[in-house]
């Protein structure tokens, strides 16, 4: 896959930085910390050793070894005990680094942390958040490219978000920190070094809250996470060829926004759902529900779903790049579903 | 040391030249690497080749290997062709597992290698299996497990532990203590660190080897397999070792000394065997020279056959997500 860019252009504001989605998330951990002495972090690597893909760089050196804390290669025992001290007024982020370990904390998270809160009939509190990664076409092979966070929100308790750009990495991260139920927080190992406008000062965005990332007339991408630049680029194409495309990112799995979602289908007809997850049983599923749902008297078309395919990821590179969606695949979806001639 | 007693000159010369086979590629592979022909990750085994050497040497072909993603070497000595490696890493579809696998991901049916994994503690269990199934048909073979220090902090590693000893398994854990996990050491992430106490507590025979010694590796894996085959239950070897190089490709090294390293370096394992080989007079120059030359010919051919490899067709990216049609299995009624 050629890639060109793959920064997000700055929407122009004065006070406004251009940071790397790393550094956003960086400062969101760092300005969390100063402000609530109970956030600390805990993982492999995260401390010493100068941390996975870089994003904690420093945050040892100003919280030191307690709150920046390197665990053993215990994944299921740390993602615990971060449930547990939840449980009793701290405030874990756990550093998980590649989304395929999902596997392993899957117990911890899904039958305590997501949990606990119902069935103590609302006494208990699980205010935690595990930041992990997904996003193959890194030749890191099957174990090491999957994007699973359809598992996790499918799972009632907790709160899912996916953060596509610097600006939303930060503003979701500092929501995440500040809420009081379990959040998994799954970011684009790609997209760590894109730089992207980040104001000043504080910014948190709520989870459940899409943003439209461009605005468009005749067809409608909801895109998530990795998939949002592939969407971008392919609404770009089509503008040269006069096809208008909306983007809109939900931002975050659960809550889901679904009424912009829904609002933009209502005015394009069309929709495509595009997320790097595997196509079947997928998050696009349930998104294409959801507008199928909420915007079926308005829909022209079909809602149709762009996902990886349903392989595991191989290592080849020919092949491994043909498992993810491209810009192209997504143009050309989106002319047969315009009608427009190829 | 072990004493160079007894040791013959073909013997000690298998040695040496295995341990430069895994050197010599790996070297290659690190090139290769900055050419951007590999890809991905790479974790090199550089210094701890003694260990996946001698122990090997104690194995049959009846016996099955498996490994971690540090595995090239492993792969190698147990007899896949350096050829299949090299076109693997390459993404190549003559590699041994099709171009698919990767670096991390070396399988090989014909050798029972089951495989490079790049799950950390994920292999282990699957070695006790391996060793549940032959105890259950009855088959006197031993199922070896090569897995790091860091591993031992997974839970998997002491389910399968316990599982192995309770049902008096012939399974042969080899535990490549090299001091660290990634950039984590092991005084940081292990409450104690003498892997091989931890393992007795189980109940199954276990010591520590240095790893740097061959010939220590070798007789002490032929002691454990041969008691596991006799069965003598799990066994478990926690074999002293080092890597020299980076964890992966992209590892800054900020979590250990350069006078460690060098330090751990006077020790490599090549240069001592060789050393031991000269002073027992069991290796000429000539003959050395040409061990060499028989690890790089290898490398060279590795290479050749790995660039001149073909890409798995794009038709074929959807086989093996599942079982295609077998015939029938029998089972016995
Ligand atoms: C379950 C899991 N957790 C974390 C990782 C990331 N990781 C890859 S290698 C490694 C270190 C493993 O250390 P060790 O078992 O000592 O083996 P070594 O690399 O030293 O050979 C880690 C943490 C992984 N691949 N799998
Ligand atoms: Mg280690």
């Amino acid at each position: 896959m050629s890639t060109p860019s793959r920064t997000v252009e700055p929407r122009a504001a004065a006070g406004v930085r251009t940071i790397t989605f790393a550094q956003a998330v960086n400062e969101a951990l760092a300005e969390e910390m100063r402000r609530d002495p109970a956030v600390f972090i805990l993982g492999e690597d995260v401390a010493e050793a100068g941390t996975p893909f870089k994003v904690l760089s420093g945050l040892v050196d100003e919280f030191g070894p307690e709150r920046v804390r390197d665990t053993p290669i215990s994944e299921a025992g740390f993602a615990g005990l971060a449930v547990g001290a939840a449980m009793t007024g701290m405030r874990p982020v756990v550093d998980l680094m590649f989304g395929d370990f999902l596997t392993l904390v899957m117990d911890q998270l899904v039958n305590q942390a997501a949990k606990t809160h119902y069935m103590s009939g609302g006494k208990l509190k699980v205010p935690m958040v595990l930041r992990t990664t997904l996003g193959a076409t890194r030749r890191s092979a099957a174990q090491h490219s999957q994007s699973l966070h359809a598992w996790v929100s499918h799972v009632p308790g907790l709160k899912v978000a996916l953060p596509a750009t610097p600006y939303d990495a930060k503003g979701l991260m500092k929501a995440a920190i500040r809420d009081d139920n379990p959040v998994v927080i799954v970011e684009d190992k790609l997209s760590f070094q894109d730089k992207g406008p980040v104001p000043e000062g504080e910014i948190v965005i709520p989870l459940g809250q899409a943003d439209v990332k461009r605005e468009g007339t005749d067809i409608t991408f909801i895109a998530t996470s990795s998939m949002v630049v592939v969407a971008l680029r392919a609404a770009e194409t089509l503008a040269a060829q006069g096809l208008s495309a909306e983007v809109v990112d939900p931002r975050s799995m659960v809550p889901l926004d679904t009424a912009t979602l829904v609002e933009s289908a209502k005015k394009t007809g069309r929709v495509v759902v595009i997320d790097e997850g595997h196509q079947s049983y997928g998050v696009s599923a349930e998104l294409a529900a959801v507008v199928a749902d909420g915007a079926f008297y308005h829909l022209d078309a079909p809602v149709k779903r762009l996902g990886a395919m349903d392989v595991p990821v191989p290592f080849s590179p020919v092949l491994e790049d043909l498992t993810v969606p491209t810009p192209e695949q997504l143009t050309a979806l989106a002319r047969e579903m315009c009608g427009a001639r190829s | 040391m072990t004493p160079t007693d007894g040791l013959t000159r073909e013997h000690g010369h298998e040695l040496l030249l295995d341990m430069l086979r895994i050197r010599r590629m790996e070297e290659r592979c690190a090139e290769l690497y900055q050419k951007t022909k590999i890809r991905g990750f790479l974790h090199l085994y550089i210094g701890e080749e003694a260990v996946a050497v001698g122990a090997m040497r104690a194995l049959t072909p009846d016996d099955a290997v498996v490994a971690t993603y540090r595995e090239h070497g492993h792969a190698l000595i147990r007899g896949v062709s350096a050829e299949k490696i090299m076109a693997e890493m390459y993404g190549k579809q003559e590699g041994c597992s099709r171009g698919r696998g990767g670096s991390m991901h070396l399988y090989d049916a014909p050798t029972r290698f089951y495989g490079g994994n790049a799950i950390v503690g994920g292999g282990i269990p699957l070695a006790v299996g391996m060793a549940l199934a032959d105890k259950m048909q009855g088959r006197e073979r031993v199922s070896a497990c090569f897995f790091g220090d860091g591993a031992a902090a997974e839970g998997e590693f002491h389910e399968s532990m316990n599982l192995a000893a309770l049902w008096h398994l012939p399974v042969l854990f080899c535990c490549e203590n090299n001091l660290y996990g990634m950039g984590t050491g092991i005084e940081r992430a292990q409450s104690e660190t003498r892997l091989a106490l931890r393992a007795a507590s189980y109940r199954m025979s276990a010591w520590d080897v240095d790893g740097m010694d061959v010939l220590a590796v070798e007789e002490a894996t032929r002691r454990a397999a041969e008691a596991v085959r006799s069965g003598g239950g799990p066994h478990f070897l926690e074999f002293r070792t080092y890597r020299f190089r980076a964890h992966s490709m992209f590892d800054p090294e900020l979590y250990r000394s350069k006078e460690e390293v060098a330090a751990w370096k006077e020790r490599d394992p090549i240069e001592l065997f060789r050393q031991r080989l000269r002073d027992a007079e069991l290796l000429t120059d000539d003959e050395d020279a040409g061990l060499e030359a028989l690890a790089s010919d290898e490398v060279e051919r590795a290479v050749a056959f790995a660039e001149a490899g073909t890409w798995e067709p794009v038709e074929d990216l959807e086989r093996f997500v599942l079982s295609e049609p077998a015939p029938q299995r029998e089972v016995a009624s």
